[in-house]
């Protein structure tokens, strides 16, 4: 609307050229980044190629022609209000607290690419061709679907918020309602790019849909949710890549698409479930399902003695972490357990499933923390051929992914899903804090089998006593 | 923001093999690395910025100045947090030979 001449770069300028050999040398620094995070060794020099692509990048477009000076202030205020907020949000926050921050962070992004949305509509209002109103249309509503989803997401993850799936009938109709609105008033400007009161309708479904999109997801099936919030976020950015006609926002958007669709596949392959079932389906057919199992069988329970004696007198354990350890925050006490079971002479390894835990990978971070060393850390696959020759499997606030249901119990909710075959090794403790069952309500046929020694408790404490026992020094500190 | 026909094509071209590439890129990170691995596209996806600071500098009006300005905010938390966070998590992943000083004193001496 105002004298866009000033704003055109033309493409045959020296800053045109310069401009875009910065935004290629990000893009190329991006790729780097992905492609070292392939190995932990490499993965370091990875951040630091990604921080150079991202200030190339700010460097090529603060020499983009229009900013004036009085912009530059602006732009440097932003600039330092936001590092000052991001700073402490990326070195204060405990690795316990991973999966919601790192929502929270997605809902920043979005928010930013939603507002560059709506500022460019106005802007360029009633002169948008079809194809670019479309895009910036679909733009606006993911920007701010993963707005309020993110803020949901982490909301729930912090228990700030139920973590409870919530399902009522009908919900997927009110959702794709919702949706539905927000893609016939897009139509709508494709055809009358004029219409400026539809954009706020569209916003305001944007917004109602990340909301109704996140109320029947469980805590269970965040990892999967998260992921696709990701993949969400980095489309947006490629849309975005459109509208401003920006190749570097078309790769880092395609990049970071690509890559929460992959995150997302794994966690829904672990869990035997297709994208739908997660995101429509929740959990709500379960509440038929639970109880009908009644008992099961009794269960036999271990002191803290017994199960230090076993632990001791074991050549290999392996310890199976799962949401319960990260709740517990034990972490540290697990590795001061293995630490002190191999100045026994009892070899240490842990088996980590693809869905323990809130996030994509969320074990391996925490027990990272705890400085356990990361070849310690195996794969469902690596781990699963081991569990005959094994002596212990210490089970720790894990459940449904120990679930031996899984492989024959058709009724069951995870039917299907991948397990660990921890009911393969001789002796199998399970420290828990109630019989209550995991989050998919499902009764666990192994804390009755008889291989299988409950051990009650909170994760971190009954850690505490373990070590106390293994150790020896139980005649000084008697439980 | 007549975006032309012309880049319309060459931005699906390079979304397309973007992808492509990502994917490949992508699959073969450990399970291991997967939550690094969401903190650094989490920070990527903060590629907004560059559209953020445009709109900021430029000031096409009071609200697109107001709203750029959030933008900016927003998108900086999301890049500084998230190449921080990244880099805390990785610093963290070591070998057996690698384990800290500390840690390992630690074991000798139980």
């Amino acid at each position: 609307m105002t004298e866009a001449a000033h704003y055109f770069l033309d493409p045959n300028s020296a800053r045109a050229v310069i401009i875009g050999l910065l935004y290629l040398a990000g893009a190329i620094g991006f790729v780097l980044s992905l492609k070292w995070m392939s190995d932990a060794k490499t993965a370091r020099k990875g951040i630091f190629a990604g921080e150079m692509g991202f200030l190339l990048a700010v460097i090529g477009t603060l020499i983009m022609p229009g900013i004036t000076s009085t912009g530059y202030i602006y732009i440097a205020i932003a600039l330092l209000i936001g590092a000052a907020i991001g700073v402490p949000l990326g070195l204060l926050v405990p690795m316990t607290a991973m999966p919601q921050r790192i929502a929270l962070s997605h809902a920043f992004g979005a928010l930013a690419a939603g507002l560059v949305g709506i500022v460019e509509f106005f802007n360029y209002t009633p002169q948008i061709n079809g194809f670019v109103m479309a895009v910036l249309g679909i733009e606006i509503v993911l920007g701010c679907l993963v707005f309020t989803g993110s803020l949901m997401a982490a909301g729930k993850l912090q228990e700030i918020l139920p973590q409870r799936p919530f399902v009522y009938p009908g919900q997927i109709f009110v959702n794709f309602g919702v949706l539905g609105v927000a893609i016939g008033f897009i139509v709508a400007l494709v055809i009358n790019p004029g219409l400026t009161w539809a954009i706020p309708i569209i916003i305001v479904c944007g917004l109602v849909f990340g909301v109704f999109l996140i109320i029947p997801i469980g805590g269970a099936d965040m990892p999967t949710v998260i992921a696709l919030l990701n993949a969400y976020a980095g489309i947006s950015a490629a849309l975005l890549g459109f509208v401003l006609s920006n190749n570097l926002l078309i790769v880092a958007g395609a990049l970071d698409g690509m890559s929460g669709l992959i995150l997302a596949i794994v966690m829904c392959r672990a869990m035997n479930r297709s994208f739908s079932n997660v995101l429509f389906g929740a959990f709500g057919q379960l509440e038929e399902s639970t109880g009908e199992h009644g008992e099961m069988g009794s269960i036999r329970t271990a002191s803290y003695d017994e199960a230090g004696d076993i632990l001791k007198n074991s050549r290999l354990v392996v310890i199976v972490p799962g949401y319960g350890m990260a709740v517990a925050q034990a972490q540290h006490k697990v590795r001061e357990l293995a630490d002190t079971l191999a100045a026994e002479g009892v070899e240490v390894k842990y088996a980590i499933h693809p869905v323990a835990g809130r996030m994509p990978g969320h074990m391996n971070v925490l027990l990272a923390e705890a400085q356990v060393p990361y070849d310690q850390l195996l794969d469902m696959e690596e781990i699963n051929p081991e569990f005959p020759q094994v002596d212990v499997v210490l089970v720790l606030g894990a459940n449904d992914v120990v679930n031996p249901s899984a492989r024959h119990m058709k009724s069951s909710p995870i039917y299907g899903m991948p397990i660990l075959d921890v009911d393969k090794a001789a002796c199998v403790m399970v420290v828990k804090r109630s019989m209550r069952p995991g989050f998919a309500g499902v009764e666990n046929e192994l804390f009755f089998n008889e291989k299988t020694l409950m051990v009650f408790g909170d994760a971190k404490d009954v850690m505490g006593e373990l070590i106390t026992e293994v150790s020896g020094n139980r005649d000084s500190i008697n439980v | 923001m007549n975006v032309s026909t012309e880049f319309i094509i060459t931005g699906l071209f390079v979304f397309a093999l973007a992808g492509f590439l990502g994917f490949e890129t992508i699959r073969r990170v450990p399970r291991l690395l997967h939550t690094p691995l969401m903190a650094l596209t989490n920070a990527l996806s903060a590629i907004s910025l560059v559209g953020s600071l445009v709109v900021l500098g430029r000031q096409y009006s009071t609200y697109a100045t107001i709203l750029g300005f959030i933008a900016v905010v927003a998108s900086t938390i999301n890049v500084v947090g998230g190449f921080l966070i990244t880099d805390k998590m990785l610093r963290m992943f070591k070998t057996r030979q690698q384990k800290p000083k500390k840690a390992a004193e630690a074991e000798v001496g139980s």
